[in-house]
């Protein structure tokens, strides 16, 4: 039987969450194929997956390295298609170093590396990877970052929430934004955000490491589950093929 | 003709530094309590082939444009000369 949706999971040098993605993938019945980054084609893919880690070593900034390997022309141009692109934690550092996506991630506020669960609200529940969440939920993910303070000028800010481009907030447990509810000093709490078209999304947290009740929760295979559904609804996904 | 270039990458100004904000503590903690501010950055050496000044500073603005500073968030500024110059000073 043949696994579906095919999803391309990018490997940098140091990336880490490779294999966490291609356990996601098996518990949802994907097939991951994982793609080096020296790679100039993807292998036709119904999406792409950027995986967390510390790509080239983090070395000048998270992401400034990985940005040229030959991966990434591929990347764009499937992501500037409509393709879905999910990038998370080091792969949201590479969309924006990129361009693909706004802003920059900076070091958190409090200096610390944040390994922990962390609570965040769905701003915005709708396109390839939040359709199947509800709007203003609360759920729980895995954060493991050093650097995911997310800065943009204020009129990017301001952009991002006139289109409702701000699809994921930290929150505490109770859905609150105040006290110590932000990890990392993000401006306006932003731990999540999608391009124009909705197709691509960068945030921090990892929702492949939220698969299983057993390792704490599941609200990642929810998350990533929505892939499936936008799909099907996609009379264009085949047409953007070339 | 070969070049070395000192190139300062700084967080652009009013963006929040906390390595800068945690230097400045540390300072007033050793009893400068004067020090008000400091901004953290990046120093980066390089040695580079160019024919002449202008090209030298040509290719330093585009190094730093496209790789070495994110005008998202940072600045660049450098220092250039000659290599023979920063010998002389080097062993000096």
């Amino acid at each position: 039987m043949s696994r579906w949706p095919r999803v391309a999971v990018v490997v940098f040098p140091g990336t880490w969450s490779d294999r966490d993605f291609a356990h996601a993938a098996e518990l949802l019945g994907w097939e991951a194929r994982m793609v080096w980054h020296a790679e100039a084609e993807l292998p036709d893919p119904d999406a792409v997956v950027l995986p967390g880690g510390f790509a080239h070593g983090d070395h000048l900034r998270t992401g400034a390295i990985a940005r040229f390997s030959p991966v990434m022309r591929s990347v764009a141009s499937f992501a500037a298609a409509g393709g879905p692109v999910l990038g998370s934690c080091n792969g949201f550092q590479i969309l924006t170093e990129a361009g693909i996506l706004p802003g920059a991630l900076l070091r958190n506020d409090h200096l610390e590396f944040r390994c922990d669960w962390q609570s965040l609200r769905v701003e915005r529940a709708a396109g390839p990877w939040l359709g199947e969440l509800e709007q203003g939920e609360t759920i729980s993910l895995p954060i493991s970052h050093g650097e995911g303070r997310y800065y943009a000028e204020e009129s990017v800010l301001d952009e991002l929430e006139r289109t409702s481009r701000v699809v994921l907030r930290y929150t505490d447990a109770a859905g609150s934004l105040e006290g110590d509810a932000n990890p990392n000093g993000s401006l306006r709490s932003i731990a999540g955000i999608v391009n124009e078209r909705g197709n691509v999304l960068g945030l921090m947290p990892h929702p492949e490491r939220a698969m299983e009740a057993e390792v704490g929760g599941s609200d990642g295979l929810r998350l990533l589950r929505s892939l499936e559904r936008w799909l099907v609804a996609q009379p264009a996904v085949s047409e953007r093929r070339p | 003709m070969r070049w070395l270039a000192e190139v300062h990458v700084r967080l652009q100004p009013g963006i929040a530094d906390p390595e800068g904000q945690t230097i400045a503590g540390g300072l007033r903690s050793l009893g400068f309590d004067t020090v008000s501010e400091v901004r953290a950055g990046k120093l980066l050496r390089l040695g580079f082939e160019a024919p002449d000044r202008a090209a030298a500073e040509a290719a330093l603005t585009e190094m730093c444009r496209r790789l070495l500073a994110n005008p998202v968030m940072e600045t660049a500024d450098w220092e250039l000369r000659a290599e023979d110059d920063a010998l002389t000073e080097a062993s000096a």
